[in-house]
């Protein structure tokens, strides 16, 4: 089932969480919605459930099928929802909370107990939980517990699937392995699903589209490939990875640049620095020698080899870093060490410029 | 921990937080001298008095009709009394904790105004309400309603001295456990009704229950406020502390003391029910294993 949103806005007192947005998940698809903490991705998530309220606003409006759900209360919704700290009930076991919403039905549509019992069973095993049934929720672990509470929305057969950081509780390992498992789960199910994540690479892993958000706005939505390689904005090119920032130009044929920016503390830059060129840590590389005075000199200073890329960090003569990843093929063959002088010239780059900015606000 | 224990041999090593021993010893001594002088003697001597002249007027004490008439309004006042404040503690913790409204703070001090007034003045409270020169007297006269003197007010000032009770332990329990349950169950297709039946209640069921124990204590053991509403009509509006008074007074010790037996057994259950209570509490809050029996 498609939802749309229209026109949304929230604010909680002086707050603003959310700043006229609007948004479409198509039939079918996996959604991320991605953003720092305070982005606003939590709220338009429990305003798309019927948990919060969106304000009024005659052009607001929320579609499920192009229908307006505006009116529909959380229980009529048909929505799964996954909560970040589980929220299972806990004085009931793991497969009365999976059946919980069946026996909730009224009389007319509640299934028999067997029905009730044959479709957690088939839960369990879809989660790879069988035998856990009699288990109360505090005698799982993390990982589990959050597959029950999965199981526990499916098991009413909601039209659309909501998660609200699912896996932001539990250990990278664990995180991991059900990102990937929730991806294989939405292959075989198909449900409309939108999950909210403040970690970019779960997003682009796991979802068919990302939606970047900040402060209270979408600034991108894109398939993981477009959001990456080619943000719209400097704030969706900062939060989805690495970057140097430079002074500098890019021509129709050349990217020039100059000192790096020195104040990298603040991360998530929202607006656009005139003259800044945008480098990902790949997109540079390091030359011993200058060749026509290009690139920029700068002295090695540490060294990260443990993974399948080699990652240099180097400090300009501004004091800058800039972070430059290669093949390791390409570390051996520059035989780097900290305190090596070295150029760092750009293979690609990009500038946002006014009009971008312009259109963001 | 097997190396500070090592440490721990040669005697006279202390575990960094622990007090020397006479400071322990002092202290614990203390405490069991405090309670034998406050508690244990005086619930040795409520027995041993009541059973001075054998069991034969020990049990005459109790079912002498007059006491025995206590006994019931007793019983009566705290049927009231105490389901009326477990729906009234339920249903503003459920309010308290899980809503947000305007005037909510107003009412948690409301709630705890049974505790900070004296019972005295609580049953003073009523007196001038209802008693018959009280502001509703001329108009409950008029009716041929009597509430002063009369079991009604009896009934009015046990609830009211009462009501904190399950409200209090009940609230800091449900805030505690947030609203995200409750909005599980909503997406789940639940209703509010269901909600509260399924997921609200079961997860402070403990509490209430602690709750009740203590506002059936207190109902039953109350003098102050009902001293002053009742009027002490002898069989018809004394409560057990009220007759046990009357008896003493009389200079009736054996029956007195008899009578106020039963308030001291029923003291000892609360306090048994209660440590019975908190356990589980403490098992269903912190512990791994959960709470196996079902209500």
């Amino acid at each position: 089932m498609s939802i749309e949103v229209r026109h949304i806005s929230k604010s909680f007192g002086n707050f603003t969480a959310l700043r006229d947005v609007s948004l479409q998940v198509h039939d079918g698809e996996l959604l991320a919605l991605l953003g720092p903490s305070g982005s606003g991705k939590t709220t338009l998530l429990r305003i798309i459930s019927g948990l919060e309220v969106p304000d009024a606003n005659p052009d607001s409006e929320i579609l499920f099928h192009g229908q307006s759900v505006v009116d529909r209360p959380v229980r009529h919704r048909e929505v799964g929802f996954v909560f970040q700290h589980y929220a299972l009930f806990r004085h009931m076991t793991v497969a009365d909370n999976i059946g919980f919403g069946l026996r909730m039905r009224p009389r007319a549509t509640r299934p028999s107990k067997s029905e009730i019992r044959d479709r957690v069973g088939k839960l369990l095993k879809l989660i790879q939980l069988e035998g856990f049934g009699d288990r109360f929720p505090s005698q799982l672990s993390g990982g589990q517990r959050q597959r029950v509470a999965l199981a526990r929305a499916l098991a009413v057969e909601p039209k659309v699937l909501l998660l609200d950081e699912p896996f932001g509780a539990l250990d990278a390992k664990v995180r991991q392995g059900l990102r990937t498992w929730l991806r294989r789960l939405h292959d075989e199910i198909h449900l409309t699903s939108v999950l909210v994540t403040h970690d970019q690479e779960e997003a682009l892993e796991v979802a068919d589209r990302v939606v970047v958000m900040n402060q209270s706005r979408i600034e991108q939505i894109g398939t993981p490939d477009e959001v990456f390689h080619h943000p719209k904005t400097p704030f969706v090119m900062e939060f989805l990875g690495q970057v140097n920032v430079f002074h500098g130009r890019v021509t129709q044929d050349k990217i020039e640049l100059d000192d790096p920016f020195v104040n990298e503390a603040d991360e998530h830059h929202s607006g656009s620095r005139p003259q800044a060129v945008y480098a990902r840590p790949h997109e540079l590389d390091i030359q011993r020698e200058s060749t026509n005075g290009e690139g920029i000199a700068a002295t090695v200073r540490r060294l990260h080899l443990a993974g399948p890329i080699a990652r240099v960090l180097l400090e300009a003569e501004n004091g800058g870093h800039v972070q430059v990843h290669m093949s390791l093929e390409r570390f051996y063959e520059l035989a780097l060490q900290p305190g090596v002088a070295a150029f760092v010239v750009p293979k690609n780059g990009r500038v946002f410029d006014a009009t971008v900015a312009a259109i963001r606000d | 921990m097997t190396s500070s224990k090592q440490r721990m041999a040669p005697g006279r090593m202390m575990l960094p937080l622990q007090e020397p021993s006479w400071v322990r010893w002092s202290l614990t001594a203390f405490s069991c001298s405090f309670l034998i002088l406050f508690l244990v003697v005086p619930l040795v001597v409520v027995f041993t008095e009541a059973l001075r002249k054998g069991f034969g007027a020990y049990w005459a004490g109790i079912t002498d009709p007059t006491a025995w008439s206590a006994i019931k309004l007793t019983v009566l006042v705290v049927g009231i009394s105490v389901p009326l404040n477990l729906v009234f503690g339920l249903a503003a913790s459920w309010a308290i904790a899980k809503f947000e409204f305007w005037g909510k703070s107003l009412l948690i001090t409301l709630i705890d105004l049974p505790f900070a007034v004296s019972p005295v003045v609580s049953g003073l409270i009523f007196v001038l309400l209802f008693g018959i020169h009280g502001w509703f007297g001329t108009w409950l006269d008029a009716w041929g309603l009597q509430v002063i003197f009369a079991v009604p007010g009896v009934v009015l000032a046990t609830v009211f001295v009462t009501f904190p009770f399950v409200a209090r332990e009940v609230i800091p329990l449900m805030q505690e456990q947030g609203t995200e349950q409750e909005q599980a169950a909503l997406t789940l297709g639940a209703s509010g009704w269901q909600t509260f039946w399924y997921v609200t209640l079961p997860n402070v069921r403990w509490a209430v229950l602690y709750g009740v124990i203590l506002c059936n204590a207190r109902a039953m053991g109350e003098f102050g406020a009902v001293s002053v509403v009742s009027g002490h009509i002898r069989g018809k509006t004394n409560t057990i502390p009220l007759h046990v008074e009357i008896l003493y007074n009389e200079y009736n010790f054996v029956a007195a003391f008899a009578v106020a037996s039963l308030l001291a057994l029923l003291a000892l259950v609360t306090l048994v029910a209660k440590t019975l209570v908190e356990r589980r509490i403490h098992f269903s809050t912190t512990s791994l294993e959960p709470t196996t029996v079902e209500s």
